[in-house]
């Protein structure tokens, strides 16, 4: 009997009427701050019916804008992708002076604002940076053109598949591709067929949360671009023009592209996360084995 | 093919892992490299196998007094380092796999000798399991057949059963033993189980502090310990300070527990009063710890249950302990005290 006393006590968080007002707060909250908007950005993006909708999106501005995003952000992902691996596994397998200083250093690109960003990039390479000079010499334009956006991208987003895979990379630790190496594999096919399966969840996890990153980017790709129509908009600064325009019914159309494309994102990362839980459930045995 | 390691240093910072050591393995021997933790006896078998730099002194491997640049070597882990995505099958299969096109074998004769190999270490009915689904010793046994896939001159173990159970590590003590009977390849072990290298090596070498302190077969170290750290670190041992026959000062007298032998009655005069402490038996073994009457400190005897049997003693009771056998050494002030 005292047992069933015990469970009586109220422990904080048990009553009801705790439970039902922290539940009501939370889903108030999600409600207006995450799925209001997102009705929101579709029932204006339809406001005039299917046909104009499609009319918006087939426009060759935002045609040219779809592009460029996707110019900078496969760009920025694929430079990232190798720079995030080369990062990760110099600061995972090797001890040297400095790493604590290159392990902050990864984290910079999210810790400045981005406008600020754009405004570095304007400073070096702008016609009137430092390096301006060198480059407009031999003609090329990085800023107020394509190379300025996929810089300025690439650098806001450089951190995300470094940040990913050093902690997975530290915790697996060499062994196994000392064994590879050992058994007569080359570096290359070392990294092929053993690195790059183990670390294969946290890497995708990075790219795509660069990829997401990269696609919505707008602080410094705002500073860099110039904003000429047809030649150096994003998809973000397309709808900024477009809402600025007073194009409401547009901006909403082109944000629907923005908007679909995080949504897949979410998808596909809570696939991975099944998928990779699935993964380390048939190595508990292990782990819990070596932990004895 | 025999190993010849002359002046190998290695430092990690200001830690001296390997110091000035040379060393000679010879062909087809079996080594054990044995000491304590931190020894330097891992870093040592780690830069033969290539996997750290020396920074300074050389390693070189003989064939027929032939110097041999391309040498293979097998490596077994503590943690077995198996690949963990890859299937038993795979994983013994790897390193045949990635040789190059020039020299490798038909997928027919890849297949065959890998199941030869699994066959050998008993494991032919786990080809397709991942890793995960087996046992500590069977993942060490697929790491053995592995490493022997690539027919290698020198077989490398680092602590190869240090993560497994009692039982399993000495049952795959007794078959590592007959493997290298049947296979001959120069095999290098490290361990820090005195029993381990007792058991299974042809020859032991002993490290400490980065330093070779004594080599040769197990019977020659456990019977003549070069210093007290060997004799220490090669069983039990107890201890007995003072002046000893010679009149020489700060002498050690090493015994070990087996020749220290109790009577009820004294037998003759260099017999040490002392009380029964603690009695436990493991089988035909019981263990008796005692204290000395005089110097107030303890001594462990081991002797017979038949024996303790007769002596009729327990707890509490006067008796005098003979020391059938002891080893003097010079007291050394930089060696800690051992104690039991």
């Amino acid at each position: 009997m005292s047992q069933h006393k015990t469970h009586k006590l109220n422990r904080p968080g048990e009553g009801k009427l705790t439970k039902f007002v922290l539940i009501s707060v939370a889903l108030v909250f999600l409600s207006v701050f995450l799925v209001l908007p997102l009705i929101t950005v579709f029932y204006q993006a339809f406001k005039f019916g299917i046909q104009p909708y499609l009319g918006y999106l087939s426009d060759p501005m935002t045609i040219s804008a779809i592009q460029i995003t996707l110019i900078s952000a496969t760009t920025a992902v694929i430079l990232n992708t190798i720079f995030g691996i080369a990062a990760a596994w110099l600061i995972s397998k090797f001890e040297f002076p400095g790493k604590k200083i290159i392990l902050t250093l990864i984290d910079l690109p999210l810790t400045i604002s981005p406008v600020i960003i754009g405004i570095i990039f304007v400073f070096l390479v702008g016609v009137h940076g430092y390096w301006g000079e060198f480059f407009a010499s031999r003609g090329i334009k990085i800023i107020f053109a394509v190379p300025g956006i996929v810089l300025a991208t690439t650098f806001v987003t450089f951190s995300f598949v470094a940040r990913e895979l050093i902690p997975h990379m530290q915790g697996q630790g060499n062994e196994e591709e000392e064994a590879a190496i050992l058994l007569g594999a080359s570096g290359f096919k070392t990294f092929f067929l053993i690195t790059l399966p183990k670390i294969k969840w946290s890497l995708l996890y990075g790219i795509i949360l660069c990829n997401a990153r990269a696609c919505g980017e707008f602080g410094a790709v705002s500073v860099v671009s110039g904003h000429i129509r047809g030649l150096t908009n994003t998809l973000s600064l397309h709808i900024e023009i477009l809402y600025n325009e007073y194009n409401i019914v547009a901006a909403f159309a082109v944000a629907s592209i923005l908007t679909v494309l995080a949504l897949i994102t979410l998808i596909v990362k809570k696939l991975m996360e099944y998928s990779e839980s699935r993964d380390l459930e048939a190595l508990e045995p292990a782990i819990a084995e070596v932990k004895a | 093919m025999s190993i010849l390691i002359e002046n190998l240093t290695k430092k990690f910072g200001t830690f001296t892992a390997v110091d000035q050591l040379s060393l000679t393995v010879n062909d087809g021997e079996l080594l054990a490299l044995l000491g304590p933790s931190g020894c330097g006896k891992t870093t040592l078998l780690r830069m033969i196998a290539g996997l750290e730099n020396p920074d300074q002194g050389t390693i070189k491997f003989h064939e027929n007094e032939n110097q041999v640049t391309e040498n293979r070597i097998g490596f077994v882990f503590q943690h077995y380092a198996l690949f963990r995505h890859m299937t038993v099958f795979e994983n013994v299969a790897f390193g045949l796999k990635v040789k190059p096109r020039s020299i490798r074998p038909s997928k027919e004769a890849i297949r065959s000798k890998v199941f030869d190999l699994l066959k050998m270490v008993q494991l032919d009915w786990a080809v397709n399991r991942l890793p995960s689904e087996l046992s500590g010793g069977q993942r060490q046994r697929v790491a053995l057949a592995r490493a022997l896939a690539i027919e290698p001159k020198v077989l490398l173990l680092d602590e190869p059963f240090g993560a497994l159970d009692a039982k399993v590590r000495k049952e795959l003590r007794r078959w590592l033993r007959h493997l290298h009977d049947e296979l001959k390849i120069t095999s290098v072990f490290v361990t820090h189980d005195q029993e381990e290298a007792l058991e299974v090596s042809d020859r032991i070498v002993i490290m400490n502090q980065g330093k070779i302190l004594q080599q040769g077969t197990p019977e020659e170290v456990y019977a003549h310990p070069a210093n007290p750290f060997v004799f220490n670190f090669l069983g039990n041992v107890n201890l007995f300070h003072g002046r000893i026959e010679n009149g020489e000062a700060n002498q050690v007298g090493f015994v070990r527990p087996h020749d220290i032998s109790i009577e009820v009655t004294p037998n003759g005069l260099d017999r040490f009063e002392a009380v029964v402490d603690r009695v436990f038996s493991i089988g035909n073994l019981t263990r008796v710890e005692l204290k000395l009457t005089e110097s107030g400190r303890f001594v462990d005897s081991e002797i017979s249950k038949e024996t303790f049997d007769k002596l009729q003693i327990k707890t509490g009771d006067k008796v005098f302990i003979k020391l059938n056998k002891i080893k003097v050494f010079q007291a050394d002030q930089n060696q800690p005290e051992y104690s039991i």
